[in-house]
């Protein structure tokens, strides 16, 4: 491996760390503005955990989240900053997609390609 | 009380590298009687939330192996799919008695002595074709490694990925034991591509669980936040710590866990 192609990938790598940490960042303040809003919300109510229902299915649905993010709901947010999570590390495979593209490493682009479409797969199946 | 003690499991977590999730689940299920599909829902979110804001760090100093990582990936990605999957199909009772196998593995990696098995390897043809060879800092300058034994890393990887699914953990127990001990990569990239690869193993199955309702955001909000919080102040504080009698302790600790959830699991009561 060249100096030149050495350097490329430790600037990819600083690229994916910080793609890495804003979506955490931002996942966590989203989820804790979501959280103190669900404790005014829901004051009081002591939660049953111990007996398995399921979520309503109105949680369940990335554009029934956005809504109820967007109308005001505690859960909704704390839903939406959960989301954001998970796709965090799925923007990353994305991102190196991408990368791998450019450089011409077609054996990484492939590789790249099958885990996002496994994760893609994995957000939208049941 | 679940922040609190979510935040010890973050932080005992990050310090001793064996991630939050193994300490969560015992944590919501033998003391707060949580279901423990719930549990596993809001494991794997924290666990995404600290292994992805850890990677960052690993990354600047340049110890990750992101090719291995990625290649790797396949395989834990499609395995946790198959954990998510057959965590609907088994008993409650099946998934806690496996959980408890698992954290004795992680007892057992913790408590025992690390040993560097990478020293002077032959290349590999196949690694060499996959362009996973790699170099990571040392004292004395960024030292060349090579990796073996691709095919059996990647078994075992898959393997990972079925337990993560199922349980809610990063298995980066198992995750490190495929790199350092099957394919000889140094420990110190072992750990850190563990972390690395984590953050996607889990959103695999958390898509999963997010779609089926196991992921409650009344549960996964205080605990998401508890272990974030943690993990930060253990990363900071790393330096200082000392790690190996911590290791022991927890080690200990998760022993005795273990052995409740198994004794729990047999008698049903989970």
């Amino acid at each position: 491996m060249t100096t030149s192609t050495e350097q490329t990938d430790k600037q990819f790598e600083l690229l994916l760390g910080k793609l890495l940490r804003a979506g955490v960042v931002l996942a966590v303040a989203i989820v804790l503005a979501g959280g103190l809003l669900y404790l005014v919300q829901y004051h009081g109510q002591a939660p049953q955990y111990g007996i398995f229902r399921g979520q309503p299915t109105d949680i369940r649905f990335a554009s029934d989240v956005l809504r109820d993010a967007l109308s005001g709901g505690g859960r909704g947010l704390i839903q939406l900053g959960l989301l954001l999570l998970i796709v965090t590390p799925i923007a990353r495979v994305a991102f190196s997609v991408i990368e791998f593209t450019i450089k011409r490493d077609w054996l990484y682009v492939a590789t790249t390609v099958v885990v996002l479409a496994v994760l893609i797969y994995g957000l939208g199946s049941r | 009380m679940i922040v609190l003690g979510s935040f010890f499991a973050g932080l005992l977590g990050s310090l001793t590298g064996l991630g939050g999730g193994v300490v969560i689940v015992p944590f919501l299920t033998l003391l707060f009687h949580v279901d423990i599909r719930y549990a596993v829902g809001a494991s794997l979110v924290s666990v995404i939330a600290t292994s992805s804001g850890a990677a960052a760090a690993y990354l600047r100093e340049g110890y990750t192996n992101m090719r291995v990582g990625m290649f790797l990936e396949v395989a834990t990605s499609i395995g946790a799919l198959s954990g998510a999957y057959l965590a609907t199909r088994i008993p409650t009772a099946a998934i806690a008695i496996l959980f408890g196998l698992v954290l004795l593995y992680s007892a057992w990696t913790s408590i025992r002595p690390e040993a560097d098995l990478s020293a002077s390897q032959a290349p590999d043809h196949l690694a060499g074709l996959l362009k996973l060879d790699g170099s990571y800092p040392t004292p004395e300058g960024r030292s060349d490694y090579h990796v073996r034994h691709v095919p059996g890393g990647f078994g075992l990887m898959y393997s990972a990925g079925v337990l993560s699914g199922l349980l809610g953990i990063g298995s980066g127990a198992v995750k490190v034991l495929a790199m350092d001990r099957v394919m000889r990569i140094p420990f110190k990239v072992s750990t850190t591509t563990s972390n690395f690869m984590i953050g996607v193993t889990a959103a695999a199955s958390a898509g999963i669980y997010l779609r089926r309702g196991y992921i409650d955001p009344g549960l996964a909000m205080p605990v998401m936040l508890g272990v974030a919080a943690g993990a930060l102040i253990g990363a900071r504080i790393l330096p200082g710590a000392p790690v190996r009698t911590l290791r022991i302790v927890f080690g200990v600790a998760i022993a005795t866990i273990a052995v409740e959830m198994i004794y729990k699991g047999i008698g049903g009561k989970i």
